[in-house]
């Protein structure tokens, strides 16, 4: 049972390190970081299992965090596509050297 | 201020005989002209940018101003009509500080005296220690005075003819825009002066050493909006540095054999230091005495320094300051009695410098370029005396050259008065203090006529008068000190010491001769003839005011009489030898030291023909140039022609400073124009360290750094994701 639930979260993990890499829209890069923290807190719980319940304890912060940063970090993209007319990472490079 | 009053480690048995007396405010004698210093200097600063009445209709009109140079004046006043000379408004105030203080300090300097005189014999010095100046380890330094014959015979002549020479300063200095920054250097000049001779120690006395320096610098250069008078300054100061020098390596020498610096202290364990130790610390001595007192070799700085002031040249550089020299190897007698091998040396620069600075004399045209190569040789003939061992010899030519030094500045200062005033009335742009510009002034300016024909004759050394006793006894000494001396015993560079100093007694002569003839050319071409001032300048020479002819009448009688100090035994006037015998407690004991502890005496016949030689040579000397110098054909200083041949070398003063340029300034310009800055500067530090080091490679790294930086977040992402990959991949293949 552990070693399948740890299987499917890296699938899942996986998915969301190659969108993050692949995908240029913001909001798809995004939901990809969160399939990332879903990937990692089904880790977590895969893990109590063995371990206790300290890591169902840490899920619950991840989900807090991922729900602010969710917040935020939709509405920093909203404030640039009013910018801008764009959410394609690739014309958003004012930080070139 | 806290006072203990101790007496001399010496004689450490009860008190000294001077606690009590007015001695104890013997402190006040340096802090009166500092406190003049202080009230002069802010009566400058607070109206250096505000000078003058406001209004300038209310200045005097038949004022003129003093200087010998018209540059700091600005071009205004010459061009314009309106001879308005805007006189200081802390005029007034000055003139009473500024010679008020030098009043009192002469004062109380008297009655130190007179308190000296009455309390009998003093055999230590009186010391005043006031609190420590440094205290490290093993050195300890007190800040304190010592109060003994020789720092008195300094203080008076300090202070007296100091106070002439303030008194003077008002008179010819009141019109000047600087005048109370003038005062204040003045006043500060003497406050080192006198630490210089009050200090206890060789540190306190390179204080006043220092002080008085930086005094000379400023003054030199007081009219400084003229470059080559701050051109003059600098070159004072710079000269005398290598001098310091030489002073500092000695004090370090004292220090780290004897551990002691103050001078009671040397003076008893003198004995300790091996002769050649000794003699090199007294070279090291002298070193600072031909910086200070313009001896060969750094000689150079002093006729320069006429660019001051004259009344600056009569008190610094002929009476006081650059006599510091003498009294430092006075001072330290014991030292130098130690070592005939310095003695020697001390003699011989003495010597040498005498005779080559009275040969340039005799060709100068500028009348205080003569005085100032006059005063070098005679600082020689003071170098000859207490070189050879005869230390109150050379004091006593000290304080008589004083006199009639001071007197012959002063009065050169009357007649530059005078032509300037002259030419200033007629917009003239003549040099005024050119001798071939003067001529038959004694019809113009009687007083000053007679009392430098006074200073002349004492210079000379022509009997009565001061000069004849004092330079007498220093060549008299030399040469008893050629038949049995241990500087007679000792070799120099391999020549017998004897030999030596029968030499320097020739050079001397031949010396007292040179005087005789350029200052008798001086006072022909000055004062008699018919005068080259001009036909309209005329009608303006006169006398200067009794301000300025009052203490040339002082320093006159001074002059004339002076020599009564130390009569000779030949000569019973008065108590002989009174210079002499209070002199004794301070250096008697190196005297003797130097003549196998016995006290030379020579038969009347050899004094006479030795008094008779310098006599004969001195009239000799005056009759040569009466007869051979003709003022009548003399032409003004815009007609005359170059001169050729010797005179042209002796006008040139040898070409030796022309010689230190190529030797010394350029190279060392060179050195720092090519080398340092164009090298070093320019190419290493700027070139390599700044602009490559400090510039292109920094630049580099940082385009390097700027590539990375895309912008663009996915890249970002891929190079953390490698990262993260890598680090993962390195722990694990290490685990494994």
């Amino acid at each position: 049972m552990l070693a399948e639930a740890l299987f499917f979260s890296a699938v899942l993990f996986t998915i969301g390190v190659v969108g993050v890499l692949t995908r240029r829209n913001a909001i798809i890069i995004f939901m990809c970081v969160e399939l990332m923290l879903n990937a990692v807190n089904l880790t977590f719980v895969a893990f109590s299992q063995v371990y206790g319940v300290a890591g169902q304890v840490f899920v619950f912060f991840v989900m807090t965090v991922a729900a602010a940063e969710a917040a935020v970090g939709l509405a920093i993209i909203i404030a640039l596509f009013r910018h801008r007319q764009t959410v394609n990472l690739q014309n958003i490079n004012l930080l070139k050297g | 201020m806290l006072l203990q009053e101790a007496a001399s480690a010496g004689l450490g048995v009860g008190a000294h005989p001077l606690v009590g007396s007015v001695a104890r405010w013997m402190w006040l004698l340096p802090i009166l002209p500092l406190l003049g210093f202080v009230i002069n200097g802010v009566l400058a600063i607070s109206s250096a940018f505000r000078r003058g009445p406001a209004d300038p209709a209310l200045a005097p009109h038949d004022t003129h101003d003093a200087r010998d140079t018209d540059e700091a004046h600005g071009q205004a006043d010459h061009e314009s009509d309106a001879h308005v000379v805007v006189r200081h408004r802390f005029a007034g105030i000055t003139s009473v500080v500024g010679p008020g203080v030098m009043v009192l300090a002469f004062g109380l300097a008297a009655a130190i005296f007179f308190a000296m005189r009455a309390s009998g014999e003093i055999h230590a010095p009186f010391v005043q220690r006031y609190f420590t100046w440094m205290l490290a380890s093993d050195l300890r330094i007190d800040t304190a005075f010592q109060l003994d014959q020789l720092s008195m015979v300094m203080i008076l002549v300090i202070t007296g003819v100091g106070m002439l020479i303030h008194l003077f300063s008002v008179g010819y200095m009141q019109d000047d825009p600087g005048y109370p920054r003038y005062f204040a250097y003045l006043n500060l000049f003497v406050f080192f002066m006198l630490v210089l001779v009050m200090g206890a120690s060789y540190p306190v006395m390179f204080v006043g050493w220092e002080g008085v320096g930086l005094c000379s610098y400023l003054l030199i250069g007081f009219w400084y909006l003229d470059k080559a008078n701050a051109d003059a300054g600098k070159k004072a100061f710079i000269v005398n540095r290598i001098g310091d020098f030489g002073f500092l390596i000695a004090m370090f020498m004292l220090f780290a054999n004897l551990g002691v610096l103050d001078f009671e202290a040397i003076r008893s364990q003198a004995q300790l230091l091996s002769p050649t130790l000794a003699t090199w610390i007294c070279l090291f001595f002298f070193l600072g005495c031909t910086g200070k007192s313009a001896q060969i070799p750094l000689y150079t700085w002093l006729p320069d320094a006429m660019a001051g002031p004259t009344p600056v040249s009569a008190l610094i550089h002929a009476a006081t300051m650059v006599t510091a020299g003498v009294y430092l190897v006075a001072r330290s007698n014991f030292l130098f009695s130690l070592s005939p091998a310095a003695s020697i040396t001390v003699v011989v620069i003495g010597a040498l410098t005498a005779i080559f600075a009275a040969s340039i004399g005799l060709k100068q045209w500028d009348i205080k370029k003569v005085l100032a190569y006059s005063t070098v040789s005679q600082l020689g003939y003071m170098f000859v005396g207490v070189g050879s061992g005869a230390y109150v010899a050379g004091i006593f030519h000290l304080v008589t050259h004083a006199f009639f030094k001071a007197l012959l500045f002063l009065g050169s200062g009357s007649v530059i008065f005078a032509l300037h005033r002259a030419y200033h009335a007629t917009h003239s742009h003549e040099d005024a203090q050119d001798m071939r510009n003067m001529g038959g002034l004694k019809a113009f300016m009687p007083w000053t006529f007679f009392l430098m024909w006074i200073a002349t004759l004492a210079i000379s050394g022509i009997f009565p008068f001061s000069g004849f006793f004092s330079k007498d006894e220093i060549l008299g000494s030399v040469f008893l000190r050629a038949r049995d001396s241990t500087l007679a015993d000792a070799h120099w560079l391999g020549i017998p010491g004897n030999i030596v100093l029968y030499a320097c007694y020739a050079l001397g002569l031949a010396a007292a001769f040179m005087t005789a003839v350029y200052m008798t050319r001086m006072m022909i071409y000055t004062f008699h003839g018919p005068n080259r001032t001009g036909e309209r300048e005329r009608d303006y020479l006169s006398e200067a005011p009794w301000l300025m002819t009052g203490p040339l009448v002082v320093l006159g009688v001074l002059s004339a009489v002076g020599g009564w100090l130390n009569l000779p035994a030949l000569i019973p006037l008065v108590p002989v030898g009174g210079l002499q015998r209070w002199l004794d407690p301070v250096v008697g004991e190196s005297e003797l030291r130097v003549t196998h502890g016995a006290p030379l005496e020579a038969t009347h016949t050899l004094e006479y023909s030795l008094i008779g030689a310098a006599v004969m040579i001195a009239l000799a000397g005056i009759a040569l140039a009466w007869i051979r110098l003709k003022p009548e054909r003399l032409v003004p200083k815009r007609d005359a022609v170059a001169e050729e041949g010797v005179e042209r070398v002796l006008v040139n003063k040898y070409y030796v400073d022309e010689a230190y340029d190529r030797a010394v300034v350029e190279p060392t310009v060179g050195i720092a124009r090519n080398v340092l800055w164009k090298g070093i500067d320019v190419g290493l530090i700027d070139g390599v360290m700044v602009n490559f080091f400090g510039g292109a490679v920094p630049r580099f790294v940082g385009w390097v750094g700027s590539q990375l930086q895309s912008g663009q977040v996915g890249t970002y992402a891929w190079v953390l994701v490698v990262g993260v990959l890598f680090v993962l991949g390195a722990f694990t293949l290490r685990g494994l």
